[in-house]
Order: structure tokens, then C-alpha cells, then sequence
């Protein structure tokens, strides 16, 4: 249990970290450097450029998604209007393979994504171009492993998050068959994007509710929840005492009664 | 003689001719005791019991059961500088900082899963062999308070650690307590001294939890065992085993040796699970604070069954007299488990009043040959089943891809349903197992062997049971159900009212049998064709 404490806090010591952050820098100037030639480039450009990513998005949606949300994303009797959603619920909701959604069941569930980056962004660009929304994430923009607490970040998960996903982020039950997922494995950005669209049964967390140096912290508390080895032995998947009351009569009591037999037939 | 033996001789002949020792001893020391792995089980509480004892003992060294607030700043890096109990800042600093002291926390609480477990499995086996009986009572008694008591020691032990989960459990308890009516707010108010979860409650329980209830249990297990001892033991019914004698192996050695080695048994089990497996992970669940909660909060199991049925109960409250009574919480907290420990307790007397036996027994009863008593304890097993289930609907909904109302609604169904038809199947199996006995009894065991006659007829080729099978097979009595008069001697109908109405079906039922074949039966059988 020493080493395993030892091995969370050491990485600030680990000796990747220093090349770590320097690409994390270089990340953070190259990208200013792209928005900065961006702006530079003349308006019309840009504005084309865009119309065809939108009206890629377009197509892409008449195909893809009009079947359920509608041809004009304005919402069916099967399928909510994405009218004012913004970029950032598209890209959490493709880009975790929830839509297209495959059956009509309970709820999206993950999957493996069926578009790419770009196609995503596209469909995004298109939704967004229908009302303002929240924007999708940028990836270099979640510093979790410069900035946040992961201290405050587990009392934050504890306040907000707990009551569905389980206190160790391992996901749980809600009514009627709706469940929250595990966390475990998510990537930052999409944890980023589902507090600022709450997907489904999920709550919205905005900025004012959790700020955005907060919300850095929850993502940092999860990742070391997830990293964080097992310390008292088997983890017995971490979902409290109900595998532990199973254990204790099938292996505990069980080896015992076993033993018990076998004591008493060598008696005899 | 030896010089050394000499002056041993003499100090034990010293200390006999002062205390007798040497008499009692003999006498103690050679004492019989039966030899079978169900009456184990009770062994296995026990030493589970001294194993608590010594763990909670290592864990009171740095235990600080109190409620001061601290800011943690231990060995577990993801709770650095959070604010907390000083309970809790301990049980993380035994956690991480104490040498073995995870290892002590987990064998402690995988022991405290094993006695209770130990414990139930050892109630079970006494009462299905109806080992309860005359003149066993009080020990029954002792036994059911002792698990009453264990699930009381379980739940304030987890609570100590003052983690987000204990909190949620602490928070259920006074909500119980607060549904009490009238005297329920006061009574709440008394335990944590004030408004939930106030500044005295860990204190108080942890005195409660490692000197009164420990002390109260050394008591019980004490007065429990003496009169094993005096009582002797029960034993199955076999050849050369009768109501008057014990057949088994003296005390000492065999006993002795066998016990002693068992114990290590249990405490190998037990460090081993302790040092494999992680229970109550504390760090994770993170410090109590009202307001926090987990999904998927459970209470360990000898709780959980509770919460299942806190869980299932539909929302019902009544207004009176400016009171608001919470029949949801009422209910399920407190008058079915006081109905069911209750039920439990006066068992024993149920029964011999019942059937009217007031004899004393000391030979067990094969739970087939008692089958109404075997049918009741299915049945009650069965109905903690079920409410057990709806306690971990959650988990289950996740892992069986069920919906947690799917589940609430089965078990609220199921918990009036499933009791009565275990009763009934059960009942039904122990007939027919009878049966099959009396079967095997009179005709043989079927060997699978083929055997052509010289007519060409087939035959299978039975087995006759030996001697002592049969007898073993036969032995029990057959009880009769209680007559109860029509009239009494001066003419008056039904003299013992419904009362006695009802004795009267009470004990047909319980005397339903399939008759074990009498000596004559045999006979005819042997100067017949076999
Ligand atoms: C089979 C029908 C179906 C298809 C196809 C489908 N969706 Fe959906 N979508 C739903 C339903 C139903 C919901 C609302 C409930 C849910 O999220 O599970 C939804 C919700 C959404 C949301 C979240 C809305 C919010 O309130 O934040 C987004 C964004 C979305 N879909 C985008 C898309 C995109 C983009 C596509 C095409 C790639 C698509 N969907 C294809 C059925 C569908
Ligand atoms: C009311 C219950 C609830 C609360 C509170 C809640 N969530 Fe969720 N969360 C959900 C549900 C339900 C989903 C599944 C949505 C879906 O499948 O589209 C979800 C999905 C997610 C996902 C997507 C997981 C994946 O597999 O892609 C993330 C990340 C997430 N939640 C993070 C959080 C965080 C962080 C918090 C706290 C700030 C939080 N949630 C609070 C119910 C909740
Ligand atoms: C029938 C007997 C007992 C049962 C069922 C029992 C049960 C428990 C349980 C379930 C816990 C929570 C453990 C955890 O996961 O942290 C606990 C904690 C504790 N117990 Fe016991 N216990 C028993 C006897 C004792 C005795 C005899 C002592 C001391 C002499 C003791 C001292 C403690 C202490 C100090 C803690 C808190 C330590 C911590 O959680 O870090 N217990 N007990």
C-alpha cells in the first residue's frame, strides 16, 4: 500500500513529466500561432470555409440523423429538436458513439463511433450554425495534469457526481431502468462536454455551478481514481458491500464448511 | 523418578489436594462430544469472535473516535488537505501510515462478515435438526440474542470510520429511530445529542462497540457454552446412539487438538481474505458530509436485508394529532424485524406447545422427518432472500441489465408470494424423501444391475440396506396430532374455544408424515418373493 501511494504522488517527479509538459507548451503555442494566421486570413475565407463544413454537416445529417431528429434538426415524436444543443452535445454525443443511437432503447449507450473527427466537427458546425450553443471542447484546452486539485476534485465529485455515478466513478443505477456509466477510461474531453450538455437524466453543470478550474479538478480526480492501484487487495469492483457479503459467505464460510467435511470424515 | 519429575509430582499433588482439580479434571478432560462438520459451525463464530476481539484490540491503538474536524494530511495523496473527522483522519492513518494496519482493518471486518455468517449458518443447522428443544431453550435464546446483538456490534463498527457511507447508514438508523412514534424525535435527539450528525455520536458508539457490547458478548458466549458443556451435546441419530448417552471422542485429546488446529484454520481463512481482498475501502468513499451520497449505498449484509425492506416499502404516512407517523419507515424498521427476531425467539415454545411435546430430546431430528419445521425455516430463509434481493436492486439492475423497478416490483410481490410456495415445495420434498427412505428401507438401494431370469424375465438387482442404515432410516418417531375433545365432561362444546381449534390444526399440520415401515411391514417383505 506504500508503493501504491508513493506511485500516485510521484508523478510530478516522474521523469516524463518535464518532456510532458514542454509538448503540452509547444501544443498551447502552436495552436495560438494557428488561431492567430486564422484571424489574419481574410474574412471571406473563413467564412466559406466554414459554409462547406456546414453544409457538409448538412448533408451528412440528412443522411445520418434527419430519420429520427427531423430534416431541419427540429425533433420528431421519436427524437428531442437539436435546435440551440450547440456543438459541444453533437461532438460528445457522436464522438462517444451514442448517435446515430442503434435501437430505441432505454437510453444511448456507448459504442464505438461510426463517424470521424472531421465528420463530427462537420455535424457539429451545422447544428451549431442552427442556434448558439455551448461550443464543442478543444482537447489542449482540458490541462488537467497542469491545473486542478485532485483533492477538491473528489469533494467535488462526492457533492455533485457520486449520487449517480457511484463514489469511486464506477457508475450505478437509476430509475426505470436508465443507468449512469462508469467513468472509468472516459476520455477528459468527453467528461469535460457531459457536465456542459448533461446528456439525458444527467444535470447541466455550468460555469456557474461548477467553474471551469473545478470541473479541471473532477477530471483529475477521476483519471487518479482510475490509475489508482487497487490498495487493500482484489477490488471487488469497487461498488461497495454487497460483493464483499458475497465473498465472505461463498469463500469465507464456504472454504470453512469445506474444511469442516472434510475434518469430520477423517474422523472417522 | 527424576528429580524434576519428583518436584512436579508435588506441585500438582499440592495444588489437587487444595482445589480437587485432578477429579474434576478427569472427569472434564475425558468428556464426549459428537463429531460431525455441522456442528462446526458454531466453532466457527467462535473463533471468529476471538479473532475480532485481538484485531479490534490492534485497532484501538490508533483509533481517535472523535468528531473534531482535522485537515488530512497523511500518506493518501487524493484526500491531501480536505477537511475531516478526527475519526476518519485515523482510520485513513491506520490505513496507511500504521504497519499492517490495513491488513488488521481488513481482517477485522472480513471477520466481522464470517461471524455473523458463522453465526446464521449455526442457527440454521440447530433449528432444522431441532436441536432447540427441551431441554435447549435458553440456549436458543442466548443464540438469537447473540445475533441480534451481532448485527447491532457489525453496523456501529462500520460506522466508526465516519466515512460517506457509514454517514448514509447512521443517516437510515435515525430516520428509524425518528419514526418511532411520539418518542421517536426525542429518541433521536438523545442518541446523537442534538441535530443529526452532531458532535457525541462516534464517541458514544465507539464505547458501545469495542467495552459494552464486546463484555456483553463474552457473557453470553460464556453462559452459551457452559451449558453446552452441562447439557452435553446433541447428536445425530444413529445405531448405539440414544436419548441417554453421547457417542463421539473425549475432550482431550482428540477434541482438543482437533479444535485447536481448527482454529488456526479459521484464522488462515481469514488473514488470507484479509490480505487478498479489499473490504470497506474508506479512502474511497471519501469523509462524511450531510448533503454527500453514493449510489449504490449498501449496508453490509446482516443489514441488508433491512434496507431491502425500507426499499421496497411504498410511501405511506399518516397525520394524527400533529404528529406525522411514517408507516414506510415504521413499518419495514422496526415491526417486521421485531415480529421476525420475535417469532424466532419464542419458537421453541411454539412448537412444543403445538404439538404438546414436552419431553426432552437429545438425539437430533433428520430434517425430512420434521417436515412442517423444515418447510418454516425454507420459507423464512426464502423471505429474507427476496428482501436481501430488493437491498442490492441497484447492483443488480447494472450487472443483469434489469431496471431497479422491474426488481422492486418482483420482490414486493415475491415477499408475500415466494414464503408460501417454498413452504409448500419444501413440505412436499421432505414427504417425499421420506418416502424414498421407506422405499430404500423396504426394498433395497437400485444397484443398476440387469439380471435376466431363466424365463427371460429382467429384474434390477436390489441392495439390501445394512443393519445399521436401516435402522438410522427408521428411527424416528411418529407423532400423533393432539386430540382435542369436542366436548368436555360435563357436556360444553369446544372447551378450549378457538384457541384449541386452532392448536388442533396447528399440530395436524405439523405431524404430517409418511409412516416408517414397522417391523411387520419388513417381515412380510422378507418371506415374500425377495
Ligand atoms: C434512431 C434514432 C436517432 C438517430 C438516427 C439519431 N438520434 Fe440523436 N437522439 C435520439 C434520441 C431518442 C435522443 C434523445 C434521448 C437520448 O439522448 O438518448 C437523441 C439525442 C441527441 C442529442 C442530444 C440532444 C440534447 O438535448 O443534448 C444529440 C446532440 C443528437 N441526438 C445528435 C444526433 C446526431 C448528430 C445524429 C446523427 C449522427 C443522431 N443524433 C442520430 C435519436 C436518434
Ligand atoms: C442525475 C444523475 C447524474 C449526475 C448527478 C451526474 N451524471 Fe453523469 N451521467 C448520467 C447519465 C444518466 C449519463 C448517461 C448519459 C448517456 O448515456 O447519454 C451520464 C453520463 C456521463 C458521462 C459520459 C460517460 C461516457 O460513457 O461517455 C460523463 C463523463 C459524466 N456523466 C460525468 C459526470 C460528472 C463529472 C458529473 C458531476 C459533475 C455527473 N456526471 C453527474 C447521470 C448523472
Ligand atoms: C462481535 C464483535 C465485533 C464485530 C462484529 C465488529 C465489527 C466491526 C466492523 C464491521 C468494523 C468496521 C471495520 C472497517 O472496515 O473499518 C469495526 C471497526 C472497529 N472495531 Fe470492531 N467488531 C467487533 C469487535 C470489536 C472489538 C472487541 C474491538 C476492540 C476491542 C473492536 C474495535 C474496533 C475499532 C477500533 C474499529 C474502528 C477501526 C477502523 O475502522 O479503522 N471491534 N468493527
Amino acid at each position: 500500500m506504500k508503493f501504491g501511494i508513493a506511485k500516485l504522488s510521484s508523478y510530478r517527479r516522474h521523469r516524463f513529466a518535464a518532456p510532458a509538459l514542454l509538448l503540452v507548451a509547444l501544443l498551447g503555442v502552436g495552436s495560438t500561432f494557428s488561431v492567430a494566421s486564422a484571424l489574419t486570413a481574410s474574412k471571406a475565407e473563413t467564412q466559406s470555409a466554414m459554409s462547406t463544413q456546414v453544409s457538409e454537416g448538412k448533408q451528412i445529417f440528412e443522411r445520418g440523423c434527419s430519420s429520427c431528429h427531423g430534416l431541419n434538426a427540429e425533433g420528431s415524436k421519436i427524437a428531442p429538436a437539436l435546435i440551440g444543443v450547440g456543438a459541444a452535445s453533437v461532438d460528445f454525443q457522436v464522438g462517444t458513439g451514442r448517435m446515430p443511437m442503434a435501437d430505441m432503447s432505454q437510453q444511448a449507450m456507448r459504442k464505438p463511433p461510426v463517424y470521424n473527427a472531421e465528420q463530427s466537427a462537420a455535424l457539429a458546425a451545422y447544428v451549431a450554425s442552427l442556434a448558439p450553443g455551448p461550443a464543442s471542447v478543444n482537447e489542449a484546452a482540458i490541462t488537467w495534469q497542469r491545473d486542478g486539485n485532485t483533492a477538491q476534485g473528489g469533494e467535488l465529485f462526492r457533492t455533485n457526481c457520486a449520487m449517480c455515478h457511484n463514489f469511486a466513478g464506477q457508475g450505478g443505477a437509476l430509475s426505470q431502468g436508465k443507468y449512469a456509466p462508469t467513468l472509468m477510461g472516459v476520455e477528459a474531453k468527453y467528461i469535460y462536454e457531459a457536465m456542459i450538455t448533461g446528456p439525458q437524466s444527467m444535470p447541466i453543470f455550468n460555469d456557474k455551478t461548477i467553474s471551469p478550474a473545478e470541473k479541471l479538478s473532477i477530471i483529475k480526480w477521476l483519471k487518479a481514481a482510475q490509475s489508482e492501484p487497487s490498495l487493500g487487495g482484489a477490488s471487488l469492483g469497487r461498488t461497495g458491500p454487497v460483493t464483499e457479503g458475497l465473498l465472505a459467505w461463498v469463500l469465507g464460510l464456504g472454504i470453512l464448511i469445506g474444511i469442516a467435511v472434510w475434518l469430520a470424515s477423517k474422523a472417522r | 523418578m527424576k528429580k524434576s519429575e519428583k518436584i512436579a509430582g508435588n506441585v500438582a499433588n499440592y495444588v489437587d489436594e487444595r482445589t480437587g482439580a485432578a477429579k474434576w479434571l478427569k472427569k472434564n478432560l475425558t468428556k464426549v462430544f459428537p463429531d460431525h462438520w455441522s456442528f462446526m459451525l458454531g466453532e466457527v463464530a467462535l473463533y471468529s469472535f476471538i479473532i475480532l476481539l485481538l484485531t479490534g484490540t490492534f485497532l484501538t491503538f490508533w483509533f481517535d473516535p472523535s468528531m473534531r474536524e482535522v485537515v488530512y494530511n497523511g500518506g493518501y495523496q487524493p484526500l491531501s488537505n480536505v477537511k475531516m473527522s478526527a475519526a476518519y483522519a485515523s482510520s485513513l492513518h491506520i490505513s496507511f501510515d500504521v504497519r499492517g494496519g490495513l491488513l488488521m482493518r481488513q481482517i477485522h471486518h472480513w471477520a466481522a462478515l464470517i461471524f455473523m455468517a458463522a453465526m446464521i449458518a449455526h442457527l440454521m443447522r440447530v433449528f432444522f435438526t431441532g436441536a432447540f428443544r427441551k431441554p435447549r431453550e435458553a440456549n436458543w435464546l442466548i443464540g438469537v440474542g447473540l445475533v441480534t446483538l451481532g448485527i447491532v456490534e457489525g453496523f456501529l463498527g462500520y460506522s466508526l470510520p465516519d466515512d460517506l457511507l457509514s454517514g448514509t447508514g447512521l443517516r437510515i438508523a435515525e430516520a428509524i429511530l425518528q419514526a418511532i412514534p411520539v418518542a421517536g424525535s426525542y429518541l433521536a435527539f438523545f442518541a446523537f445529542g442534538g441535530a443529526f450528525p452532531g458532535h457525541v455520536f462516534i464517541p458514544r458508539i465507539y464505547t458501545v462497540h469495542i467495552l459494552l457490547l464486546p463484555g456483553i458478548f463474552l457473557a453470553l458466549i460464556t453462559v452459551h457454552l457452559m451449558l453446552v458443556w452441562y447439557q452435553k451435546h446433541t447428536q445425530y441419530p444413529g445405531p448405539g446412539r440414544t436419548e441417554k448417552n453421547v457417542v463421539g471422542y473425549p475432550l482431550m485429546p482428540v477434541y482438543m487438538a482437533k479444535a485447536g488446529g481448527f482454529f488456526f484454520i479459521v484464522f488462515g481463512v481469514t488473514a488470507f481474505l484479509g490480505a487478498v481482498a479489499s473490504i470497506n475501502p474508506i479512502w474511497l468513499y471519501g469523509p462524511y458530509t450531510p448533503g454527500q451520497i453514493s449510489a449504490g449505498s449498501q449496508p453490509d449484509f446482516y443489514m441488508g436485508w433491512l434496507d431491502g425492506l425500507v426499499r421496497m416499502s411504498p410511501p405511506l404516512e399518516t397525520h394524527a394529532f400533529g404528529h406525522t407517523i411514517s408507516w414506510n419507515i415504521l413499518i419495514p424498521g422496526l415491526i417486521v424485524p421485531g415480529i421476525l427476531f420475535t417469532g424466532m425467539a419464542l419458537y421453541p415454545f411454539i412448537e412444543s406447545w403445538m404439538t404438546g411435546d414436552k419431553r426432552e430430546h437429545h438425539l437430533l431430528d433428520r430434517p425430512r422427518n420434521n417436515p412442517n419445521r423444515t418447510a418454516l425455516g425454507a420459507m423464512s430463509i426464502a423471505f429474507m432472500l427476496v428482501i436481501l434481493i430488493n437491498g442490492g436492486n441497484d447492483l443488480i439492475a447494472t450487472h443483469f441489465y434489469l431496471t431497479i423497478n422491474q426488481i422492486m416490483w418482483f420482490t414486493r410481490i415475491g415477499v408475500f408470494v415466494v414464503p408460501p410456495i417454498v413452504f409448500i415445495i419444501t413440505k412436499r420434498l421432505c414427504l417425499a424423501l421420506q418416502r424414498k427412505d421407506r422405499e430404500i428401507v423396504l426394498h433395497g438401494r437400485e444397484t443398476g444391475r440387469l439380471v435376466m431370469l431363466p424365463h427371460g424375465e429382467f429384474i434390477e438387482v436390489h441392495e439390501e440396506l445394512s443393519a445399521e442404515k436401516k435402522y438410522t432410516l427408521t428411527q424416528h418417531e411418529q407423532p400423533r396430532a393432539l386430540e382435542v375433545p369436542d366436548t368436555d365432561g360435563r357436556g360444553v362444546r369446544n372447551p378450549q374455544g378457538i384457541k384449541g381449534k386452532l392448536r388442533a390444526r396447528m399440530s395436524q399440520a405439523h405431524v404430517e408424515q409418511v409412516s416408517a415401515p414397522s417391523e411387520s411391514e419388513a417381515k412380510a417383505l422378507e418371506s415374500g418373493h425377495h
